[in-house]
């Protein structure tokens, strides 16, 4: 049994087909890549996962149950957690406090107030902000609130992490940070998604590539098979390739 | 966390808010009239005021409804007040106006910003025709008379449902819900992702704070003898607690106390001096206030505060 899997998701925008019947799965232990253009229907995906929206037509399959019809607060107490594209943090708040919202809602089962301090003071630790915990979120960079979003996201206890472009905008000393951050994630027992444009870290770190483009699922394999398929290194790497 | 909070400051205020309370719970054997009066009325704005705050605070969804919930308690007042002990008339027409706010947020909480705020004013307008209406075709009257209390009842009654009002918001803001309530008014979408169940929150925490305001209502109404659906769901009571919070502050919870004891004794000062001029002035006076201190009185103590301890503790 896969730890997620979607059968035929689709989603429309009006006439337009975001996601397109997309089959998907993903296993326990793994790092899952997915690319594609802007516009490729990624975090659309990753909203229909997360149950931002729901697929009109499709299912999604968690851990053998049936999670579609269920609201977003539900999808992550079950312990799938998510980032985003563009940050929504709690601005006004304590970066500590942020990240215990996770603990404290997250989770699926109670955690007293002292216990949630303790697990976000480790998520925090585990992303390198325990020096900035006590300013307000919205005074952090927009890389250190990307990590943030991770602390958040961890402190809910998850088995399934989606990650929203982790890396973009970062230097290239702090995309390495934040690969072996991923690999650590891995070493907690927390499988992973990552939507990621910057290319040679997805390739190096994923176990597997999805990638989409125009809402359909056009080419799936290991980081190599798909670099190596000419599908994809028309729509996608080609120009990457030049540059 | 706890510790932090304990420090001589905070034994200073707490004891300074128990004496406030003694001196309160005995005015009336040392006073009489006028000033139980003023004093009842200075309460219920306090308790319409933080009542408003403990939802519309955190969250930022601007709640004009405050007139419904209250007039709900007007009416429930002139109904059982009489029959039924007065206790239990002022708890049914917390409950009643409790349960009417779990059906309004379950129906409009999904709708955001200016959309919330217009359709809880035009709820209070609903309400008002029903009433309206009911009375006209069902019972054939206009208005109702209320089993009024005395002044010193009313006042204690105000006492006790201003402190329960109060403790609630304090025992609300430091557990866990407020932090959820906090999250949801800043970014709602990442608290339901994060696992917060946003419509439960909401609807629960509206429904508290429209409990009060029921609570208040009959408390006030058997101060009348006679009401109608105008003067019970008069829309003033939705905007002053507004005005209270923010001519105060919302920061945090004194500033929404001091916001409606000015603005009740300024308004009571304005009424009787200049009866011709009291609105005028008023608006003046909330212009001014909006403009010179957008935090507040409490804000703008603060920030007299820093200066004389020398700019270091300057809010930002």
């Amino acid at each position: 049994m896969h730890l997620l899997e979607g059968e035929g998701v689709t989603r429309y925008f009006g006439g337009l087909a975001a996601v397109s019947d997309v089959d998907f799965y993903v296993d326990q232990g793994e790092i899952l890549g997915l690319i594609g253009p802007n516009g490729a229907g990624k975090t659309t995906l990753f909203n229909l996962i997360s149950a931002a929206l729901k697929p009109k037509p499709g299912r999604i399959i968690f851990k053998g149950r049936d999670i579609t019809p269920l609201p977003a607060y539900k999808i992550c107490r079950l312990g799938i957690a998510r980032t985003f594209q563009t940050v929504k943090i709690f601005a006004d708040v304590p970066v500590i406090r942020n990240v215990m919202v996770g603990a404290l809602f997250g989770t699926g089962h109670y955690v007293s107030s002292a216990q949630a301090r303790k697990k976000a003071e480790e998520a925090l630790e585990f992303v390198d902000l325990t020096p900035l915990k006590d300013i307000p979120a919205g005074d952090l960079t927009l890389a250190q609130q990307k990590r943030l979003e991770m602390a958040r996201a961890i402190a809910s206890e998850p088995e399934l992490l989606l990650l929203d472009e982790l890396m973009a905008g970062l230097t290239p000393t702090e995309v390495t940070e934040a690969m072996s951050d991923v690999a650590q994630l891995r070493s907690r027992g927390i499988t992973v998604i990552m939507i990621e444009h910057v290319m040679q870290a997805i390739m190096k770190i994923s176990d597997r590539i999805i990638v989409l483009d125009y809402g359909k699922k056009i080419a799936e394999g290991t980081p190599e098979e798909v670099a190596a398929n000419p599908q994809v290194i028309e729509v996608y790497l080609g120009e990457e390739c030049d540059a | 966390m706890n510790i932090k909070r304990l420090t001589p400051a905070r034994w200073a205020a707490s004891g300074l808010l128990l004496v406030v309370f003694i001196v309160l719970s005995l005015l009336p054997t040392l006073t009489q009239g006028y000033l139980v009066t003023l004093l009842t009325d200075i309460l219920r704005y306090v308790v319409l005021t933080v009542g408003w705050m403990i939802f519309s605070g955190p969250t930022n969804y601007m709640s004009l409804a405050t007139a419904a919930f209250y007039g709900v308690g007007f009416y429930i007042a002139a109904v059982f007040n009489g029959p039924l002990p007065f206790v239990a008339v002022i708890i049914i027409a917390g409950a009643v106006s409790f349960v009417m706010a779990l059906v309004v947020g379950a129906l409009t909480l999904r709708l955001r910003g200016v959309y919330f705020a217009i359709f809880t004013f035009a709820l209070t307008l609903m309400v008002t025709s029903v009433v309206l209406e009911v009375e006209r075709v069902v019972t054939g009257t206009r208005g109702r008379f209320v089993v009024t209390e005395s002044t010193q009842t009313a006042y204690y009654a105000m006492l006790i449902v201003t402190i329960v009002t109060l403790v609630m918001a304090v025992l609300i803001r430091r557990s866990r819900y407020g932090l959820a309530l906090q999250s949801i008014g800043q970014y709602e979408e990442a608290a339901a992702h994060s696992g917060i169940n946003v419509v439960l929150t909401k609807v629960m925490v509206f429904a508290a704070s429209a409990f009060v305001m029921g609570m208040a209502g009959a408390i006030i109404a058997t101060r009348r003898t006679y009401i109608d659906p105008g003067i019970a769901f008069s829309l003033n009571t939705s905007f002053w607690p507004v005005l209270m919070a923010l001519f105060g502050g919302m920061g945090n919870l004194v500033g929404p106390v001091i916001g409606a004891a000015v603005f009740t004794y300024l308004g009571e000062l304005l009424l009787t001096r200049f009866p011709d001029l009291y609105m005028l002035i008023f608006g003046v006076v909330l212009i001014l206030a909006i403009a010179f201190m957008p935090r507040g009185i409490v804000g703008l103590a603060e920030q007299v505060w820093g200066k004389i301890r020398g700019g270091r503790g300057a809010p930002a």
